[in-house]
């Protein structure tokens, strides 16, 4: 965990002040709703269909217990109990008063944490690897230029009124578990042919009404350069995106209308005026960053043997192994997801007293913390193999054992119409009618990993885009309905799912998911042949003709 | 329209704003747009009293480059609040064109903005109508640290303070 400097400190106590004057202001009516806007936006504050919505920043996912502790307290005392994982890696408070707020923010950092630039045309929080310090294939832990992003980012006085939110994502592994590719700047630590450590940059990704995979704008940018090159991308940006119509001002427009050449060109021609000022990095600066992490110490263990302990447990814990740990690059130690989609409950939401638990479960047994991860699941990163048992007679005493990691039930579903303004249609219904439906654990596990992405509007929070399986809710003349999309991916190859056909009323859905998942099963050539493999090779014909028929 | 400068009340001014093909009268401080000080600078840098430059978000503020010898202000125009281009155009002037004379915010200007007004190098603040100047000075100081380098510190915070290890 990066523990905060004096700096650090400051600058969140002093945002919380000055927020708490611009409430005051704006329940005075000196400020008018108009320009309270930009200013609770930039503190992670929406109106929402019913009430404001706080978003707190989880800056690449990482939570303390006592940050858990924190954000539990809050869910009690100023929201209904629970609280929300997002996509982004951050947690979403649905029930606030606007008066609680500057006390929410004042509880937030007093454990190191803020809301600071989590929403707003601005620098969002910056996300990571789930897998960030563990996984084998990784090259460095991306985490810390992270931190040193979110730092410059923090208050950047250029960049607080973009064209359009700004989403940075970075990964220091082979294999992309960040989404670089559909974010508005994706970065991955590479090394050169010389053998020297840098970034490779993406720009353009993101998804939305107009999704786009993003383009590399430079193949190798020495570590030094990252800030300066980032301020350079952001000032092309800002002189020259778009601002005339909000669905094109994402940078992705920008970079699909110019040509990626034309854009690399004049990042780098603004990159010469800069790369060489104050603002490069330097190595003792990266260092101490390192060190502020304190990253843990292991025990040196042997692997447990892990398939001998599932012969031996019950069918639930067995399950729960085979589908819910990850691996662990220290030989005695393993990731283990909690997922918080059990059949009965809105994705990503998490009560008070199961925060509290996650936050003495990290204390026990996970070197005291936790991973929000993309798919609003948490990750323990750094269990003793040998805990496996004790940790999982807590989950289960919790609810928070659910066996499904990676599965079809495993979905990714944003608000939708239940909370959100911008909503066509409500999305956890469905979701809680797909987990429903699909309650039979080895039908899910003979089916593998497929990742099912819900949308409730075009504006995709929900990543249909990037889902093996996208639903999208849309409204067909007043009426809610759901096209169905196949064959996305966020990861190395990623693509972008294709429409099948027609879209399904709300009753037809999960029908036609269920077709969907039948297709594959019965026409797959062999058990190794995953989802995306069999679409990749099949395309949608097999799927439309038996959604459709022949017609 | 509360003028501020240097972090306190000024006194107003009185500048005639030309319009596109309006002449300039014959005595009087006046701001132009950025086309007009480039195809009349030299008749204009002839006048006794002052002359500024009046910027959109959508000029390139780069043309200025080696056109700033006469200019006794630059006002930079946010016709919206949320469009950001003019923070740019601030930075530019002062990092990248070395401007050092007075560079003021015009238009939807108001008090939550102006920390990062004065950090990308404004030293003048024409404040929107009706809002305190009062507000808006407290807000010039609302953060005591800053992180990254702008046109006011072109060190960011680690080279400016030894930060814990």
């Amino acid at each position: 965990m990066y523990q905060y400097d004096e700096h650090d400190q400051r600058i969140v106590d002093e945002r919380a002040a000055q927020f708490r004057g611009q409430v005051q202001r704006r329940l005075a009516g000196e400020i008018t709703e108009n320009e309270f806007k930009p200013l609770r936006l930039q503190n992670g504050l929406y109106m929402q269909l019913h009430a404001y919505m706080l978003r707190v920043a989880v800056p690449y996912g990482l939570l303390s217990s006592a940050q858990l502790r924190a954000l539990a307290t809050i869910a009690r005392d100023y929201d209904k109990g629970y609280a929300h994982f997002t996509t982004r890696q951050n947690v979403q408070y649905n029930w606030p008063e606007l008066e609680d707020v500057p006390k929410i923010l004042d509880l937030l950092a007093s454990v190191q944490m803020h809301a600071i630039q989590t929403s707003g045309n601005c620098i969002r929080n910056t996300t990571s690897d789930p897998l960030a310090g563990i996984a084998a294939d990784e090259l460095e832990d991306p985490r810390p230029y992270c931190e040193l992003i979110r730092q410059w980012s923090t208050f950047h006085p250029e960049f607080a009124f973009l064209p359009r939110k700004f989403k940075i994502a970075v990964t220091g592994s082979r294999t992309d578990r960040a989404a670089v590719r559909i974010h508005d700047i994706g970065i991955r630590i590479v090394d050169n042919d010389a053998g020297e450590r840098g970034f490779e940059i993406l720009v353009g990704g993101g998804l939305g009404r107009t999704p786009h995979i993003a383009k590399v704008v430079r193949d190798f940018l020495p570590y030094e350069h990252l800030l300066s090159y980032l301020e350079a991308v952001l000032r092309v940006y800002n002189r020259y995106g778009r601002r005339d119509n909000k669905y094109k001002a994402r940078i992705k427009i920008q970079v699909s209308e110019w040509g990626v050449e034309k854009f690399a060109a004049a990042v780098e021609e603004e990159w010469g005026h800069i790369k060489d000022s104050a603002t490069a990095l330097t190595r003792a600066e990266i260092d101490r960053i390192k060190g502020r992490f304190h990253t843990p110490s292991f025990e040196a263990l042997a692997n447990e043997d892990l398939d001998a302990l599932a012969l031996t447990s019950d069918r639930e814990f067995a399950r729960f192994l085979k589908n819910n740990l990850r691996p662990h690059r220290v030989p005695g130690y393993t990731a283990i997801v909690i997922s918080t989609k059990p059949k009965d409950r809105a994705p990503g939401d998490v009560s008070d007293s199961q925060l509290e638990a996650l936050a003495d479960l990290a204390d026990r047994f996970g070197l005291g913390h936790v991973v929000v991860m993309h798919d609003q699941n948490v990750m323990m990163p750094n269990v003793k193999q040998a805990d496996l048992e004790a940790v999982y007679t807590v989950l289960r005493e919790w609810d928070l054992h659910t066996a499904n990691a990676g599965r079809v039930t495993d979905q990714i579903c944003c608000p939708g119409l239940d909370f959100c303004n911008l909503a066509n249609a409500r999305s956890i219904p469905v979701a809680l009618r797909i987990a429903e439906r699909f309650d039979d654990q080895d039908y899910l596990d003979d089916l593998g990993d497929v990742s099912l992405k819900m949308s409730g509007c075009i504006n995709a929070c929900g990543h249909h885009h990037v889902g093996n399986i996208g639903i999208l809710g849309i409204d067909k003349a007043g009426v809610e309905a759901y096209q169905l999309m196949l064959g996305g991916d966020p990861g190395d190859d990623a693509s972008l799912g294709k429409i099948v056909g027609r879209a399904f009323s709300s009753d037809e859905i999960v029908d036609a998911v269920s077709t969907v998942l039948d297709t594959y099963a019965t026409q797959r050539e062999s058990a190794d042949e995953t989802f995306l493999d069999f679409y990749r090779r099949a395309g949608l014909d097999p799927f439309k003709e038996s959604l459709y028929g022949t017609d | 329209m509360a003028l501020i400068k240097h972090n306190a009340v000024a006194p107003a001014e009185l500048w005639t704003t030309l319009e596109a093909g309006q002449p300039a009268p014959a005595a009087g401080d006046v701001l132009v747009d950025l086309g007009r000080w480039v195809s009349e600078s030299k008749p204009l840098r002839a006048r006794t009293d002052k002359v500024g430059v009046l910027l959109q978000p959508d000029d390139d503020v780069l043309t200025l480059e080696g056109r700033l010898d006469g200019i006794s202000l630059i006002a930079v125009a946010f016709p919206k609040f949320t469009d950001g281009r003019g923070y740019s155009s601030a930075r530019l002037l002062r990092d990248r064109l070395g401007y050092t004379g007075e560079l003021r915010a015009v238009g939807h200007v108001l008090p939550d903005q102006v920390f990062y007004m004065r950090r990308v190098g404004f030293d003048a603040l024409e404040l929107a109508d009706g809002k305190s100047a009062d507000t808006a000075i407290a807000q010039l100081k609302e953060f005591s640290v800053t992180y990254q380098a702008a046109a006011d510190d072109a060190r960011p915070l680690f080279r400016r303070v030894a930060r814990p290890a």
